[in-house]
């Protein structure tokens, strides 16, 4: 839920990074932390296990340009994607404007990435969410290891609604801020159309 | 879709910024903010300069929000109130109206007993103008359009903040 601030003038959302475990979303947010310049960015936040695995949330508060004389604020959000932080993935839900779902593109992560994918529609239409209406782009990550499927059987798979989505290498950071770039743009067309 | 997100005015900021104010005066606190459940931040006053109000707004929702997970499974609706003891700084977090969280931190110049006392008598008044500017934002957004500012953003605006 965006937050439209009159008195300090500034736009605030929300996007939530969603995807099965070690697919790529913790390190999708910290390529772009590493890559913002200082004045755009807050501190990120990590809540995670001893081996570096999402336990809550990763919080990454970002601040683009103005727009129309409002400061544009994003505030990026990744889920725990191992399954059983069912839980805390549905919070971090909440008020969410946008969501990214991280597809992790080797095969034997075809089964997880459905199932996330399914599990990321459930926990929206909880919330009173639908999928199909919200700001919503999808991301292939791991494109550069030998062992991912091709290009047309992820669409065919995971983005049967053909909404805008990208090829992606995380670690290297290719396709993570065309990513980012999609879905902030369809939240601000969201917020011109008011709804 | 979950309802209009959260809005703003003047006004009501100026109001809200006025009683959390008076909170840190009267409990002898040394920070006092507001934050919304979603982990925005509205408000904070006191000795706000070396804080990272991003990073604690964004951990008090989810603070909040975990907890209202462990009410659920408890059958309990929520637990309205929480409090974290520290060895110098305590923080006494509070839902108002079930939509905003109240947080004061405070050292051993206040006690736990005035806080509670204190901000007791705060939230109604915060529970009061939240109300009043939910009514005036939805009267805003059923009213005739162009009324928000973003009815007029164009693509290129939106290109223009990407532009490095
Ligand atoms: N080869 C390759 N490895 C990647 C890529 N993206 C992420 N990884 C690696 O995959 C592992 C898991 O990445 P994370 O970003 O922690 O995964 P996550 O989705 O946050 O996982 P959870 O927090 O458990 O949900 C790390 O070792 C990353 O370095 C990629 O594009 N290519
Ligand atoms: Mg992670």
């Amino acid at each position: 839920m965006s937050f439209i601030n009159y008195s300090s003038r500034e736009i605030n959302c929300k996007i939530v990074y969603y995807g099965p475990g070690l697919c790529g979303k913790t390190t999708n947010l910290q390529y772009i932390y590493n890559k913002t310049n200082p004045q755009a960015k807050g501190k990120m936040i990590s809540l995670a296990t001893e081996t570096e695995r999402t336990l809550f949330f990763d919080f990454l508060p970002l601040s683009l340009g103005e727009i129309r004389g409002f400061r544009t604020r994003f505030h990026l959000y990744t889920v725990p994607g191992q399954v059983f932080y069912d839980a805390s993935r549905k919070l971090i839900l909440k008020g969410v404007d946008g969501v990214v779902f991280v597809a992790d593109s080797q095969i034997e992560r075809m089964e997880a990435n459905i199932e996330s994918l399914e599990n990321l529609r459930t926990n929206l239409t909880e919330h009173g969410y639908d999928l199909d209406k919200i700001p919503y782009v999808v991301q292939y990550n791991k494109r550069d290891l030998p062992n991912s499927a091709p290009l047309d059987e992820l669409k065919k798979l995971l983005n049967p609604t053909t909404v805008p989505d990208f090829e992606a290498c995380a670690v290297s950071g290719e396709g993570v801020f065309d990513t980012l770039k999609a879905v902030a743009k369809l939240v601000l067309q969201e917020l011109k159309s008011g709804r | 879709m979950a309802g209009p997100g959260m809005v703003m005015y003047e006004e009501e900021f100026h109001k809200i910024s006025a009683v959390i104010d008076k909170l840190v005066k009267d409990a002898n606190a040394k920070v006092v903010f507001l934050v919304d459940k979603n982990g925005q931040m509205i408000a904070a006053c006191g000795e706000v300069e070396n804080l990272d109000t991003t990073s604690l707004a964004s951990l008090t929702a989810g603070n909040i929000a975990a907890t209202g997970g462990l009410a659920k499974l408890l059958g309990e609706k929520e637990f309205s109130i929480l409090f974290h003891e520290g060895e110098r700084d305590n923080l006494h977090i509070s839902l108002i109206g079930q939509r905003v969280i109240l947080v004061v931190i405070f050292d051993d110049r206040s006690s736990l007993g005035l806080v509670r006392l204190r901000v007791k008598k705060c939230g109604e008044e915060l529970a009061g103008i939240f109300d009043q500017l939910m009514k005036k934002a939805e009267a805003e957004a059923a009213g005739v359009g162009g009324v928000s500012p973003f009815a007029e953003i164009t693509d290129e605006d939106i290109d223009n903040l990407f532009r490095e």
